[in-house]
C-alpha cells in the first residue's frame, strides 16, 4: 500500500482514529473464534449438575451415547489418560476439567457430548443420567468464615505466586486467603477519636454477559495442539495447558482472533483445558460454544460484604479506618485470591488516613465461579467507601464534596500501604466532577411524587503488579511495519493504540501499521488483557520495541553511509541490492515492584500506577414506584495523557453505563437449594438503550503517567468506580433514605420508603 | 429430513440443504459462510442475529431458514462499499468489540427508512431490541443522526 511508504505528517499519538478494524465490524467480517469451523470438527455439548454440593454416585451415558450421530461421551475417568491430575486455575489448581468425584455447584460440568451436529450433542447430553449423595452447602460468604460445610478437602495453592505458598495443604476453612493490613494503630485511634462511624455494605453476583459467549476450538496431532480461543491471556492458556499436558509449551499454539467483549469473562483456562484434551482423545477438531445461559455458570463477579469503621476528629478529619472484606469466590478460586489482596490494600479509599487496618478474605462456596469483571473488585470496595464517606458527611453537616477534600490523598503522601502516590490525579478529578456538577449551584429536589436528588463519588485503583509484557517491531523492506504482541482486542482499542504508539516512534501513520493477533507460535509473552494493564505495559513494550528497530535502522544508515533522511526502502534496497529483509526491534517491559510485608501487608513499591476515576449524577425517584431514573451522569478520570482521546471517550461511557446495569437491576438470583433462577438475557437484564442517562460527560482531566508510553495509562475499568455510590448517594439526597446492598431495584427502593 | 429450500440471498438465486429445525442463522454461516448475523442470547432479545428477510429485520437465531423460501435474504455483507450507516458508525465511534455491529447497522438502515430525521427518543425506542454490552449507546445515537444527515445530503 502506497500510504504505508509515506512517513506521518502529524503525531500519532493523541489522534483521535477510528479504531484500525472498523470497517471489518462494520461488514460483519472481522474474525472471531464463533466463525470458526474446521474438516471433520466434533462439537461438545456440556452436561451440568444439578446439584449444589455433591458426591457423584452414578453417572449413566448409556442413553446418550445410543443417540444416532453422538460420536463419544466423555467424563472425568476418560481424562486421566490424557491428564493424570486435571486440576488447573491461576491462584489455584482446584478445578477440574471435568467434575472429579465431587461437584461444588449448580451448573458444574460433569460430562460432555461429542457429535458432528451440534443439535445431536445437546439433545444427548439431555439424556445423561447423574446421581449425587447431596452434601451440606453454604452459599453466603459470612457463613463460609464459620460453615461446617467445607467446600474443598483441601486447599492447592498454584506454585506461581511466593505468597500463596503458607496456605498448601490447610484442611477445614473455606477461606481461600486472607490478606492483613496494618498501618498504625487502628483501634487505638479508634477509641481516641471524636466521632466513630460503623457501617455495612453488601454487593450482589452479576455476570459479564459478552455477547459473544465463550468459546474455544481445539485441534491436535500426537505431538502438537492448536487452541483457537476466545480468551484474554493466551500466554497462560499456553502455559497452563501445558502444564496439564506435562508438555514443553513449544508444542502448544494458542491464537486469538478478535473477542466479542470480554470484561474478565475470558481470562485464564475457561474452555481451552476441555476442548485439548477432547481433541488429544478423539484426535478430531472439536469446538465448544456456550450459550448465553451457560455463561452464567462459567464466571461471575462476587457479591461481597464489606465493614467499615472510621473515627473522624472534631473538625472533620479521618484519623483511623477498620475494614474487613469478605469475598464470595464461589467454587473455585479463579483470580478470587488475586482480588481479595491486590484490590484489597485500597479499601480504605483515596484518603490521607492515618491509621488503617484492613482484613479481606476469597471464600468458597457453592455458587458459580467468581473472578474478576471490569474493576478487579474495585467497584464493591468505592460501593462501601463511598456510601460510608457520604453517610459520615451528612452525619457531620459537612457538604460531602468538602469532607472528601478534606482528607484526600495527595501526590507525595503515602496510601495505607507505605507507597507514596505519584501521578494519581485525585483532587484534579474530584474539583472536576464538583465544576461538571455546577455543585454550588442551587438544585431543586422537586416536591411531589417524583424527587431529585444528587450525589458524587470517587475512586482509585492500583494497577496490578507485577506482570510482564513483551513485544516485537518488524520493519519491512518495504518501510511498513508490524506490531507483534499477544494484547488481545476485545473492544477496547489495543490494536488501534499500539498501532499509534510504534507510529509515533516510527513516524508513520498508524493507519499503515498492522498489529498481528496474538498467536503464542509467533507473538511473545505477555501476562494478560486484564486489569487495564495493557496499554501502560504493552504500550511500553511496543514502545521499546520500536525504539529498538529505529536504533537498528539508524545504524544500518550510518554502516552504509547513508543521510540521516533517507527514506526506510532506500536502506534495505543499498544492503540487499533489492528491497528484501527486514529489521525486527524487541520489547520487554516489567516495572519496578515490591512485595507486602506478609503480616502488616505493607510495601514501599505497590504499583506501577494508580488509576482514578469518580462519577456524579442527577437522578430522579419516582416515589410511588421505587424507581431511579439517572438524568444526568457525569464520569471524571485521571487516564494520563490519552493516546487515542475519542476512544478513552468511549471506555469510561461504556465501563459507566455496565455500572448502570450493576447499581440499578442486574442481580444473579439464587435459590435455596444454589439453583441460579434467572441465567438468561429474558430474565436477566442488561442495560439497553432505554436506560442510557439523557446526558452523560465524559471528561479525562489534564494529567501525565510519567512511567507511561508517552504520559498514558490505562482506562478500560476507571469509568466504573464511582457510578453505584453515586447513586445511592444521590438517593439519600433525594428522599431521605439510605441503601446498603445493590442493586438499587425498585422494588428495594420501594420498600426502604416503606419503611 | 433435509429439504431444498431457494431463495435470493444478498441479490443472488441460492439453494440450500436445510432441516426443519434449523435457524436462518446456521444456514447462512454453514451453507453460505456468512458470519455477520450471529447468535447470542439464543431468545431474539440482544439484536445480533438480524438478517433481512424480505424487506423486514429479523430475529435470525429464531426464525427458521425453511420461512425464507422464495424470498430475498440480506445480510451485513451485502453490497461492496460502505453505506451511510456504516460509515457513521465509524465516524461517530459507535462500535466496540463489534459483535452486536452488524445487528445495529442493519436495523438503523430500517430506523432511519421508517424515520428519515429521527430524535433522541425515536432512536432509543426502535433500536431498543439491539443490546451492546460494551455500551455504545451514546455513540450509537450520533451515529444514527449522522447518517440521517448523510443520507439527506446525498
Amino acid at each position: 500500500m502506497k500510504r504505508a511508504l509515506s512517513p506521518a505528517e502529524t503525531p500519532q499519538v493523541g489522534r483521535s482514529l477510528p479504531r484500525l478494524e472498523s470497517w471489518l465490524k462494520v461488514t460483519g467480517r472481522a474474525e472471531y473464534v464463533h466463525n470458526l469451523r474446521l474438516p471433520g470438527m466434533l462439537y461438545g455439548r456440556i452436561f451440568r449438575s444439578s446439584v449444589a454440593h455433591g458426591r457423584i454416585r452414578r453417572l449413566d451415558v448409556s442413553a446418550a451415547q445410543a443417540v444416532g450421530g453422538v460420536h463419544r461421551v466423555v467424563s472425568a475417568a476418560d481424562l486421566t489418560e490424557i491428564v493424570p491430575d486435571p486440576y488447573y486455575g491461576p491462584a489455584f489448581h482446584d478445578q477440574p476439567v471435568l467434575a472429579v468425584d465431587k461437584v461444588r455447584y449448580v451448573g458444574e460440568p460433569v460430562a460432555v457430548v461429542l457429535a458432528a451436529d451440534p443439535h445431536v450433542a445437546e439433545e444427548a447430553a439431555h439424556l445423561i443420567v447423574a446421581e449425587y449423595e447431596e452434601l451440606p452447602a453454604v452459599y453466603d460468604e459470612l457463613e463460609a468464615m464459620t460453615s461446617k460445610a467445607i467446600v474443598h478437602d483441601a486447599l492447592k495453592p498454584a506454585g506461581t505466586f511466593p505468597d500463596l505458598k503458607h496456605l498448601k495443604g490447610r484442611i477445614g476453612t473455606n477461606v481461600a486467603l486472607d490478606f492483613h493490613l496494618r498501618r498504625g494503630d487502628a483501634a487505638q485511634a479508634l477509641a481516641a477519636a471524636d466521632r466513630v462511624f460503623e457501617h455495612r455494605f453488601r454487593t450482589q453476583q452479576v455476570m459479564h454477559t459478552p455477547l459473544e459467549p465463550l468459546v474455544s476450538v481445539a485441534e491436535s496431532t500426537d505431538s502438537s495442539l492448536t487452541i483457537h480461543t476466545a480468551s484474554q491471556s493466551p500466554s497462560f492458556v499456553r502455559i497452563e495447558v501445558a502444564r496439564l499436558l506435562g508438555w514443553p509449551e513449544n508444542r502448544i499454539r494458542v491464537r486469538v482472533p478478535f473477542l466479542g467483549g470480554g470484561f474478565g469473562a475470558k481470562l485464564y483456562i475457561k474452555l481451552e483445558a476441555l476442548v485439548a484434551v477432547l481433541s488429544l482423545l478423539t484426535r478430531r477438531a472439536v469446538k465448544i460454544s456456550l450459550t448465553m445461559e451457560e455463561q452464567f455458570f462459567t464466571i461471575t463477579k462476587h457479591a461481597s460484604s464489606f465493614r467499615i469503621k472510621s473515627g473522624v476528629t472534631r473538625d472533620g478529619r479521618i484519623s483511623a479506618r477498620e475494614c474487613e472484606v469478605w469475598w464470595n469466590g464461589g467454587a473455585y478460586a479463579d483470580i478470587g485470591p488475586r482480588v481479595t489482596q491486590k484490590s484489597g490494600f485500597t479499601a480504605a479509599g483515596p484518603y490521607d488516613i492515618e491509621h488503617v487496618a484492613i482484613d479481606s478474605y476469597a471464600l468458597y462456596t457453592n455458587l458459580p465461579p467468581a473472578g474478576a469483571l471490569r474493576g478487579f473488585g474495585i467497584p464493591q470496595l468505592v460501593w462501601a467507601y463511598e456510601c460510608h464517606t457520604d453517610m459520615m458527611a451528612r452525619e457531620l453537616g459537612i457538604d460531602p464534596i468538602e469532607f472528601r477534600r478534606r482528607n484526600l490523598l495527595r501526590d507525595g503522601r503515602p496510601q495505607a500501604t507505605g507507597t507514596v502516590m505519584r501521578d494519581a490525579a485525585i483532587e484534579k478529578v474530584l474539583d472536576r466532577l464538583a465544576v461538571l456538577l455546577e455543585w454550588n449551584r442551587p438544585f431543586d429536589r422537586g416536591t411531589g411524587v417524583l424527587r431529585r436528588g444528587r450525589g458524587i463519588a470517587i475512586g482509585f485503583k492500583a494497577c496490578v503488579s507485577p506482570t510482564t509484557s513483551l513485544a516485537a517491531v518488524n520493519v519491512n523492506g518495504d518501510g511498513s511495519c508490524i506490531v507483534y504482541c499477544s494484547t488481545v482486542d476485545m473492544g477496547q482499542g489495543s490494536d488501534t493504540a499500539m498501532a499509534q504508539i510504534a507510529g509515533e516512534v516510527l513516524n508513520l501513520p498508524a493507519e499503515s501499521v498492522r498489529v498481528v493477533h496474538s498467536d503464542t507460535d509467533v507473538t511473545p509473552y505477555d501476562m494478560a488483557t486484564l486489569g487495564s494493564r495493557s496499554l501502560f505495559h504493552m504500550g511500553n513494550a511496543v514502545k521499546l520495541a520500536a525504539e529498538d528497530a529505529l536504533k537498528k535502522l539508524n545504524q544500518l544508515k550510518s554502516e552504509l553511509q547513508m543521510p540521516p533522511d533517507t527514506a526506510i526502502p532506500e536502506i534495505f534496497k543499498k544492503k540487499y541490492g533489492m528491497q528484501a529483509g527486514n529489521v525486527v526491534g524487541t520489547g520487554s517491559f516489567i516495572p519496578s515492584y515490591a512485595p507486602p510485608d506478609y503480616a502488616t501487608g505493607l510495601t514501599s513499591d505497590a504499583t506501577p500506577f494508580w488509576m482514578v476515576g469518580g462519577s456524579g449524577v442527577e437522578i430522579e425517584v419516582d416515589t410511588e414506584t421505587g424507581r431511579v431514573r439517572v438524568a444526568r451522569l457525569v464520569n471524571v478520570a485521571d487516564v494520563g495523557t490519552p493516546i487515542n482521546p475519542k476512544i478513552v471517550e468511549t471506555q469510561l461511557s461504556g465501563a459507566a453505563i455496565m455500572q448502570l446495569g450493576f447499581t440499578l437491576f442486574e442481580k444473579m438470583l439464587f435459590d435455596d437449594q444454589g439453583q441460579l433462577r434467572n441465567a438468561s438475557l429474558a430474565e436477566y437484564r442488561i442495560p439497553g438503550f432505554l436506560d442510557v442517562p439523557e446526558e452523560i460527560i465524559n471528561e479525562a482531566v489534564s494529567a501525565e503517567q510519567r512511567s507511561g508510553p508517552f504520559g498514558a495509562k490505562g482506562v478500560g475499568e476507571t469509568g466504573t468506580f464511582g457510578v453505584s455510590p453515586a447513586i445511592a448517594n444521590a438517593l439519600d439526597d433525594a428522599v431521605g433514605v439510605r441503601l446498603t446492598s445493590l442493586p438499587l431495584n425498585p422494588e428495594a427502593v420501594y420498600q426502604a420508603l416503606a419503611k | 429430513m433435509r429439504r431444498t429450500i431457494r431463495f435470493r440471498l444478498n441479490g443472488e438465486a441460492v439453494e440450500a440443504q436445510v432441516a426443519p429445525h434449523e435457524t436462518l442463522v446456521e444456514v447462512l454461516q454453514d451453507a453460505f459462510g456468512l458470519f455477520g448475523a450471529r447468535e447470542s442470547c439464543g431468545q431474539g432479545l440482544c439484536g445480533c442475529c438480524t438478517a433481512v428477510v424480505n424487506g423486514r429485520a429479523v430475529s435470525g437465531c429464531l426464525y427458521l431458514a425453511t420461512f425464507a423460501e422464495g424470498g430475498e435474504v440480506s445480510t451485513i455483507e451485502n453490497g461492496s462499499r460502505l453505506d451511510a450507516v456504516q460509515e457513521a458508525f465509524i465516524e461517530c465511534a459507535g462500535l466496540q468489540c463489534g459483535f452486536c455491529t452488524p445487528g445495529f447497522v442493519l436495523m438503523t438502515r430500517q430506523l432511519l427508512e421508517e424515520h428519515p430525521e429521527p430524535d433522541d427518543d425515536t432512536i432509543r425506542h426502535y433500536l431498543s431490541g439491539n443490546l451492546c454490552r460494551c455500551a455504545a449507546y451514546p455513540q450509537i445515537i450520533e451515529a444514527v443522526k449522522l447518517a440521517a444527515r448523510k443520507m439527506r445530503q446525498t
